[in-house]
């Protein structure tokens, strides 16, 4: 585990020095314009706007990073041959694919960390109060990080068995897919052969559901996010990324490097 | 303590290639080999001889078709064992956002070093591969001989017990060679065991105990570079100076450079043919054996190889 934090911190590094977190300069000056725009035409709907606006700047940013880096983590270290000399230290491949994962992840978290501050910043700006549903913003922000985790670790395994592009392609096509989850489900079963019923109903549950972590309606009313909810997404992250992370380990540990 | 610290069996790659990876190449072909403790070990062959996918397939970095090998008496399937190892990768390239320092610091973390002697090493090695003054610079400004001593560095960082080199001298002037000669000399007289790679001859013929010739995925010959080759005196040659013309025999079969001549004679014809060149006027400069380099001997076998390989070509058509 050491080792995997000795990788994770130099994904960071690197994150940092590819100037990745500048983004956060963009979503600076999106926040400004709109606490001013929002300021003169809407009465009374301001914090529905800014947090709407700010919570989908926020998902729409991450998702690109975790999407175009993601897939990065494992195929630019084989494609630059960097690989080489790090696995012919003491470290198994599933300790460097581990610590890939978590140093973007890292990223990812300080980058909507400062996004989410800024977003709160200016709600409490065009807003001129402070309630405590409020904090749902911060909910809202958390369950957007553990949705960025659950793309990472699906980026990382497709990278680990195919090309950078089709890696891109599988994840946003699984992500968007995964919004839907809800949709599959709710399928009128009456409809369909009792196979099909049990093929759709299996296959909701094994596609990842992106739908659990969208709270932004419950955030831009200022209601607040159920505990259980909170738990039971965490622990959903926890355990998705897992497996996706144990796959890509198993691919991984057999791949030969070119 | 092993006995051995390199040890193959029947150790075979083959690539799939083609519709459906039907077809098969082979890289390697079940190569038996030994790599004592303590010695220089040259392992030498032409471009795509199977040299690298070897190192590779004992780095762990690919895995082998068939056959298995041990490394300090261990299999190398055990990632723990790597402590004990050193590696230079062909052409190697590392994170180049990081400076020499910074790279060299990150692959000291994985060896379980203190943060002082962490400092220290890195300080240590930079200067022994002449970086002291370009440590705090990104490696994304480094050139290619610069990043083959970076290489260099991180491979004996942890004080390894064996070095694997793959094409160390690649890239590197005549300065940096000698560097990496002194290097190899320097971790002989330590007692660590090198094994290096390379198509360069006389790098190995100066700095072997051992070689073992590859060619075509097949080893064909391990032993001291003496060994390897007859090292019996194969003639002699003469080196001379004349001045104007001579008429006579041998100065026709000499070859001219200048005012300089060289000629090759059998070794019991050299006292008789002195005497005919003093007697047209010549001075002698020097004598000297002439022997079979590695060199030959491996031109030889690439040689043989190709026209077995055309024979082969032939006779499919």
């Amino acid at each position: 585990m050491r080792r995997a934090g000795v990788v994770a911190l130099n994904t960071f590094r690197e994150a940092v020095r590819d100037r990745v977190l500048y983004n956060l300069m963009f979503f600076a000056l999106l926040m400004m314009g709109a606490a001013i725009i929002v300021g003169q035409i809407s009465i009374g709907i301001e914090q529905t706007v800014i947090v709407s606006l700010g919570l989908s700047a926020i998902s729409v940013i991450g998702l690109l990073i975790s999407v175009f880096i993601g897939v990065g983590l494992v195929s630019k270290e084989m494609d630059k041959r960097t690989l080489y000399a790090l696995l012919a230290k003491p470290v198994r491949r599933w300790e460097f694919l581990l610590g890939k994962f978590g140093g973007l992840v890292l990223t990812l978290a300080v980058n909507t960390a400062a996004m989410g501050l800024g977003l709160f910043l200016v709600m409490i700006y065009v807003k001129h109060s402070l309630e405590r549903s409020d904090a749902t913003v911060f909910v809202a922000v958390y369950f957007i990080l553990l949705k960025l985790a659950l793309v990472v670790a699906l980026a990382l395994l497709f990278s680990c068995f195919t090309t950078p592009l089709l890696a891109i392609l599988f994840t946003a096509g699984l992500y968007i897919v995964g919004l839907y989850v809800q949709e599959l489900r709710d399928l009128p079963v009456e409809v369909m052969s009792p196979a099909m019923a049990l093929f759709t109903k299996w296959l909701s549950y094994l596609l990842p559901n992106f739908e659990n972590f969208n709270v932004m309606a419950m955030a831009a009313h200022g209601r607040a996010v159920p505990g259980t909810l909170i738990l039971e997404n965490t622990l959903y992250t926890i355990i998705y990324c897992g497996i996706l992370l144990s796959a890509a380990a198993v691919v991984f540990s057999r791949r030969n490097l070119k | 303590m092993a006995s051995l610290a390199i040890e193959t069996e029947n150790l075979t790659k083959e690539y799939p290639f083609g519709f459906l990876h039907l077809k098969k190449k082979t890289s390697l072909e079940g190569l038996n080999m030994q790599v004592e403790m303590g010695e220089v070990f040259g392992f030498i062959g032409p471009n795509g001889a199977g040299k690298s996918t070897t190192i590779k397939l004992l780095m762990g970095l690919i895995f082998p078709t068939a056959g298995s090998a041990r490394i300090l008496d261990k299999p190398i399937s055990d990632v723990e064992m790597h402590a004990d190892i050193g590696y230079l990768p062909e052409q190697p390239y590392f994170y180049d956002y990081l400076t020499a320092a910074e790279v060299l610091d990150y692959f000291a973390r994985f060896h379980n070093l203190t943060a002082t002697d962490r400092k220290e090493r890195v300080q240590r090695m930079l200067k022994k591969v002449g970086l002291e003054t370009a440590g705090k610079i990104q490696l994304r400004k480094y050139s290619k001989g610069m990043l083959q001593r970076v290489g260099l560095a991180q491979a004996i960082l942890h004080d390894p017990k064996l070095v694997i080199l793959d094409e160390p001298m690649s890239g590197l002037d005549p300065l940096g060679r000698r560097e990496v000669r002194d290097i190899i000399l320097e971790l002989k007289r330590d007692g660590k065991t090198v094994m290096f790679s390379t198509h360069i001859l006389s790098d190995a013929e100066m700095l072997c105990d051992r070689v073992g010739v590859i060619v075509g995925g097949k080893l064909r010959g391990v032993g001291a570079p003496g060994q390897i080759v007859d090292m019996k005196t194969q003639g002699m040659e003469i080196l001379f100076e004349l001045k104007g013309t001579s008429q006579a025999p041998l100065v026709a079969k000499a070859t001219r450079t200048g005012e300089r001549y060289r000629l090759q004679v059998a070794e019991d014809e050299l006292y008789s043919a002195i005497e005919q060149l003093r007697g047209a006027g010549a001075q002698i400069i020097s004598v000297a054996q002439v022997r079979a380099t590695l060199e030959e001997f491996f031109m030889n076998l690439v040689g043989a190889d190709r026209a077995q390989a055309s024979a082969i070509e032939v006779s499919g058509k």
